[in-house]
């Protein structure tokens, strides 16, 4: 099958015509690798950025980690409230929004008359187009002066409010992913379900949401990413002080506002540990992907 | 070129009785060239193997038809004969195919063979285009740009294929909107506007109701003094109504290939029997 | 007493919605009756004052440029790699790692995206806080996203099209411009436009690139603001709401009729090949 023994059968312009396809699907090649190169770019420069003080600089990582002092001018790089508060802010985010964002969900796909879901899910895919920046000045305008005099706080920007704008944003996408979910369970599930006798509320929870288990678990991490990620909308209701949370009416400051919040200013030492800060957000993320990975494995099986 | 059918025929003669006898020498006679020389060809769909030793002297100027049970390998030979297995990761091949004296697995001009040796699918799978630009879209991607020229391709194509009264005033419009028969016999007229020596179908009927069936039969069997057909089908009557010659395939293996009324009257295999009278499959 | 229990979770199914209709009423209410006032030809068309009283002109060609340039770059690319994966490539182990980049580069999060730029665009490649800086940060973030939407596209191609015309002795590259691309063009641009609107929304990684120079851009290597990044900055350092609101206003009418053109494209694209 070698070319060049039988070459001198091909067309000519039949040559041309190989040619071109052979340099094009190389060329198609090197696109499709370039988010390889993308990836190992952006994890190379973070990671080299983030380990050059504990690795040259003789910095102690779990000082890093543990401690709860973060003082740059003297020299002290210490996470444990970032890291504390950002876990804090996710899981309430997630008690809140996830049940919210289900049973909408469930709502929309199983209940809503088809008229009223044509009017809601599109209002809703539109709430997750919103710019999250607006999301956070919504909190700062509404949701921090609502806690600040429900609560008789000096100052309402607060762990609780970072959960409530969080809660809020995440709801769009749980609510569009969940419901796609739910609507591609089979029809003869509810069919079998009801033909026993089982009321409708019944079918829903005890047929339908099972069968729909992995989409939706594929919604809540999904949440969650954008829950973790998110940086500008946090900053502006979080308070961004520099505690250990004990309360939820807590100044708090996670792990993404404090690169935000320094980068601007931040050299040497100081930038590295912003980067080092991103290292361990990005560990974070890397869990969640990997969760993502084996629950949408399971949903393929 | 078609040694292992001569052999098989001498073998064959010797046998059998002197009908058969009379027969195959009168078919002699007016036998046509070989087109398509097929020599024990083996092939394998990564670790299973699909066809078995498969050995086929195709006549020019003649409709062969392939039968079979499904998966019986009779569409995946059909594809071997213009590489569209190709197509498909993991497909090895042994074994030769020879057109027109040309060894089509040693040549890789693959576009040159597939301009030759045109096909017709089981289902009409025309372009999101109209009818013209679906018969122009095989010349114009050989580069033929010329109006006139393509007019005339066109034109000529669609009367070869029956339909060009049935679309001639409505050639720029949708090809999708034409009912499943009438763009079955596009699918033809666009093989056709090829040019080719060859053209295979693939079952071309299956989706079709009775009376289309019985027009794109019709069409087949006019078509035979321009091209060399092989055509797979799953209805024997098909087979039996317009193919000069009849292979039937099973479980991967030619069973038996002969002339078509001697395939449905007399063959000489127990299981070419069971299948054409409709004991299995 | 299962009849109690489905009335109650009947009732918490209808408070669910109700909260997340609330919600979503109250933020875009909010946003509009805040910034409504604000809205008027200068304040859109009008060059910023620092002083205040001034337009977001600036913004507003600062984001058209970001879109602009990201998109000229990541949808070429982002195509070409979705025909790859889904028209060339064979199934093996170089399509799993670069399915696997792709879905990891879709998870991070968009602050990681901007240290990556910081550092990589503005530094180590010299391009300084620049809109070319914060555009090529961008580029990385949409590519997944038109690779993904243009692959799912690719896949509702009936592989008989691909047979059809293979069959009459074209080449792979042929049967993709001729067939192919124009039956999956729909999805690809609607690829194109969820890119926009990730683009538009985008805050973080633009504000560590692109910086927050509040100014009609003088070239691709200037610093610059898009809309998200200043309706971030009046909110923080001076908590003008109102304006911040005001700017939200000209965002949801961008992301607006970002869907709907979306809508119209995928229904007029859809029609006209399924006719």
């Amino acid at each position: 099958m070698s070319i060049q023994t039988n070459s001198v059968e091909i067309g000519k312009s039949n040559k041309r015509k190989y040619l071109l396809e052979k340099i094009s699907s190389k060329l198609f090649l090197i696109c499709a690798l370039l988010s390889v190169i993308s990836l190992l770019l952006i994890i190379g420069f973070v990671f080299y950025k983030g380990s050059h003080p504990f690795i040259v600089e003789g910095y102690s990582f779990i000082d890093f980690i543990f401690g709860t002092d973060w003082v740059p001018s003297e020299d002290k790089f210490g996470i444990f409230p970032m890291i504390v508060a950002s876990i804090l802010a996710t899981i309430g985010a997630l008690i809140i929004g996830v049940p919210v964002g289900l049973f909408t969900a469930i709502f929309l796909a199983e209940i809503a008359s088809k008229r009223l879901a044509k009017i809601i899910s599109p209002a809703i895919q539109l709430l997750a187009g919103i710019p999250s920046v607006l999301y956070g000045v919504f909190g700062l305008a509404i949701i921090v002066p609502f806690l600040q005099n429900t609560f008789g706080l000096v100052k309402g920007q607060s762990l609780l409010a970072v959960i409530l704008v969080l809660a809020i944003m995440m709801l769009p996408t749980i609510v569009t992913v969940a419901e796609t979910a739910i609507r591609a369970v089979p029809n003869t599930y509810r069919e079998g379900s009801l033909a026993l006798g089982v009321s409708q509320i019944g079918t829903i929870f005890k047929v339908v949401v099972p069968a729909a288990k992995s989409g939706i678990m594929t919604a809540i991490v999904l949440g969650l990413g954008r829950a973790i990620g998110e940086t500008m909308a946090v900053i502006l209701v979080a308070g961004n002080s520099l505690i250990v949370p004990t309360s939820l009416t807590d100044s708090v400051r996670p792990l993404t506002t404090n690169i935000a919040l320094e980068m601007g200013y931040a050299a040497g030492t100081h930038q590295e540990m912003l980067f080092a800060t991103g290292i361990v957000l990005f560990s974070f993320i890397l869990i969640l992907n990997f969760v993502l990975a084996k629950i949408s494995a399971k949903g393929g099986n | 070129m078609s040694t292992a059918v001569m052999e098989r025929s001498e073998s064959l003669v010797k046998e059998e009785n002197l009908t058969v006898k009379v027969q195959s020498e009168m078919r002699s006679k007016i036998e046509k060239a070989s087109k398509i020389a097929v020599k024990d060809l083996n092939l394998f769909y990564g670790e299973k193997q699909a066809l078995y030793g498969v050995s086929l002297d195709i006549r020019e100027k003649e409709v062969t038809a392939l039968i079979g049970p499904s998966g019986c390998g009779k569409s995946t030979f059909l594809r071997t004969l213009n590489r569209m297995n190709d197509l498909i990761d993991g497909v090895k091949i042994t074994g030769d195919i020879i057109i027109d004296s040309e060894n089509i697995y040693k040549n890789n001009d693959v576009i040159k063979l597939r301009t030759k040796v045109g096909m017709v699918f089981q289902k009409p799978n025309l372009f999101p285009m109209s009818i013209y630009d679906n018969v122009a879209y095989g010349p114009r991607m050989q580069g033929i740009k010329n109006k006139k020229e393509l007019n005339k391709i066109v034109e000529e194509s669609l009367r070869g294929a029956a339909i060009w009264d049935e679309v001639k005033d409505r050639l720029k419009s949708s090809a999708l909107g034409l009912s499943g028969g009438q763009q079955q016999r596009i699918c033809i007229a666009r093989a056709i506007a090829m040019k080719p020596d060859v053209i295979l179908m693939d079952e071309p009927t299956s989706a079709l109701d009775p009376i289309s069936t019985l027009k794109v039969e019709e069409l087949i069997t006019n078509m035979k003094k321009d091209y060399t057909i092989v055509i797979v089908t799953h209805n024997m009557q098909q087979a039996a109504r317009i193919s000069d010659k009849t292979a039937f395939f099973l479980n991967g293996e030619v069973v038996e290939f002969d002339d078509t009324d001697i395939i449905f009257s007399t063959p000489r295999d127990q299981r070419t029997e069971d299948y054409v009278t409709g004991r299995f499959g | 007493m299962r009849q109690l229990k489905d009335s109650v979770l009947r009732g918490l199914l209808w408070l669910s919605v109700f909260l997340s209709v609330a919600v979503l009423v109250m933020i875009v209410g909010f946003i509009f009756i805040k910034g409504m006032n604000l809205i008027s030809f200068e304040f859109i068309f009008g060059d910023y004052s620092p002083t205040g009283g001034g337009g977001i002109w600036p913004m507003i060609v600062t984001t058209i440029y970001t879109i602009v340039i990201s998109l000229v770059i990541a949808t070429p690319i982002g195509i070409l790699a979705a025909l790859y994966l889904q028209e060339y490539a064979k199934q093996g182990r170089l399509v799993k790692v670069i399915r696997f980049a792709t879905e990891s580069l879709t998870g991070i999060p968009s602050i990681i995206y901007g240290l990556f730029g910081a550092v990589f665009f503005v530094t180590t490649l010299k391009m300084g806080m620049s809109i070319i800086a914060a555009s090529l940060t961008l580029t990385i973030i949409v590519l997944p996203v038109i690779i993904r939407t243009t692959e799912e596209a690719l896949k509702t191609v009936p592989q008989s099209y691909r047979e059809g015309s293979l069959a009459l002795g074209t080449t792979k590259l042929q049967t993709l411009y001729k067939v192919i691309l124009p039956s999956a063009m729909p999805g690809i641009l609607s690829g194109i436009i969820l890119s926009i609107g990730r683009i538009v929304g985008e805050s973080a990684a633009i504000f560590l690139t692109a910086g927050t120079v509040a100014a009609l851009p003088e070239s691709l290597f200037s610093s610059a603001r898009t809309l998200t990044v200043h309706s971030y900055l009046v909110t923080q350092e001076s908590g003008d709401i109102e304006l911040a609101a005001a700017v939200g206003i000209v965002l949801i009418v961008i992301i607006l009729g970002i869907n709907i053109s979306a809508t119209l494209i995928s229904k007029k694209l859809n029609k006209a090949t399924n006719k």
